[in-house]
């Protein structure tokens, strides 16, 4: 039995997932929510006096601002259309006969206006490129969503559909880049908090195909993305928990994003991988959080 | 060769500026090649050389300049004595 399943099996056999019968979709106890929530309390104490502008969107995103992000152009094979059954009487009697033989009843649905969400930023840059030129300060932005990537895994860090809690700051490029370097810096001091071992490597995003393999070695060059890895199912290859992303002017210029002067924003995020960070706080500490350090628990906030 | 590789990088690259007023070692990223634009010029080539760019040669650097393309497109094609 390798590592990942017994990782999966363990984390079944304790209750904090809860198996659906596909891979990486998975329920989650309450003590697991309970250690997202203390965790993103930690990460509040962190970024809450930066006054971030917080908002929430569903795990759905406008299907033509997902077209206009371009992401099927980097990451096809992730994305998550959501369809749906369009038809009158005729149809849907044939759509039943279809189900009862079991044949393909999903061929008939038909696109809606929505689109999984892949990661929680994605519904902002239209947003506020609607609301005209950015402040002098230039913005930020609190962000939290469930993500959907086509990704079937028995690997438990890396789930279908799964929370990524964002800062996103737009503005000039030396007001982004130290907004993404104070978090890298951030990122380290909490993790070790928590008792947890990190690294923090260069990486690229899983860009699809040929061209793909060209966009990442380009993304590597110029240092545009940063992880923090940290040991989850193996110690060899330990696994991104956090994400420091740098967009040049490419989404500032794609969506219309202007500085108060008319300049366009360049933009970074960082992102928090909330299951990756639980099962990263399982894997090192028990499935028990009764046993969990004294110091960790202190810092999540249990009462001891 | 350089001239093929000027019709390409015309047709793929997006370029603010014509490709007629950019020196072979121009930096073509400062003219405005996007990352993406790139990519589907390396593609061009690929189809218009009959040649596959190997990982190594997967990167900013093998389309810095049209002089760097020519070398990149003419390590492929084996055609370096035979191009100047």
């Amino acid at each position: 039995m390798d590592m990942q399943t017994s990782l999966l099996d363990r984390l079944f056999d304790s209750g904090l997932l809860i198996d659906t019968g596909v891979e990486g979709l998975y329920g989650r106890s309450g003590a697991f929510e309970d250690v997202i929530a203390r965790f993103e309390r930690l990460i509040d104490v962190y970024g809450g006096p930066d006054g971030a502008e917080a908002m929430r969107f569903p795990p759905g995103m406008n299907r033509a601002h997902f077209e206009t992000s371009g992401y099927m152009k980097s990451f096809p094979q992730l994305a998550g259309t959501v369809h749906a059954f369009c038809g009158a009487d005729l149809d849907h009697m044939s759509l039943l006969q279809c189900m009862e033989v079991g044949g393909d009843w999903t061929k008939d649905q038909k696109a809606t206006d929505i689109v999984l969400t892949p990661a929680a930023c994605y519904p902002l840059y239209p947003t506020i490129a609607k609301r005209g030129r950015l402040p002098a300060k230039g913005g930020l932005y609190d962000l939290q969503s469930y993500c959907f990537r086509h990704e079937p895994s028995n690997d438990p860090a890396r789930q279908q559909l799964f929370r990524m809690r964002e800062y996103v700051c737009m503005g000039t490029q030396e007001h982004v880049t130290e907004f993404r370097q104070t978090w890298m810096d951030r990122g380290l001091e909490m993790m070790a908090k928590v008792g947890l071992d990190v690294t923090m490597d260069v990486a690229n995003d899983p860009f699809f195909g040929r061209a793909g393999r060209m966009m990442a070695n380009n993304q590597r060059d110029q240092n545009l993305k940063f992880e923090l890895l940290i040991p989850v199912t193996s110690a060899a290859k330990p696994t991104a928990c956090m994400s420091f992303n740098y967009h040049q002017d490419a989404f500032g210029a794609k969506w219309g994003l202007n500085l108060e002067n008319g300049d366009v924003a360049h933009t970074a995020c960082v992102g928090f991988g909330l299951e990756r960070i639980a099962l990263a706080l399982f894997a090192r500490h028990g499935m028990d959080i009764a046993t969990w350090p004294a110091d960790v628990r202190k810092v999540l906030g249990y009462q001891d | 060769m350089k001239q093929k590789i000027r019709d390409i990088l015309g047709k793929h690259g997006g370029l603010p500026v014509p490709v007629e007023t950019l020196a072979d070692d121009a930096d073509l990223y400062a003219a405005g090649l996007s990352s993406f634009a790139s990519v589907q010029v390396m593609l061009g080539i690929e189809e218009a050389f009959d040649v596959e760019f190997p990982d190594n040669l997967l990167n900013r650097k093998s389309f810095q300049s049209i002089a760097a393309i020519t070398r990149a497109v003419e390590g492929l094609t084996g055609s370096a004595e035979a191009a100047e």
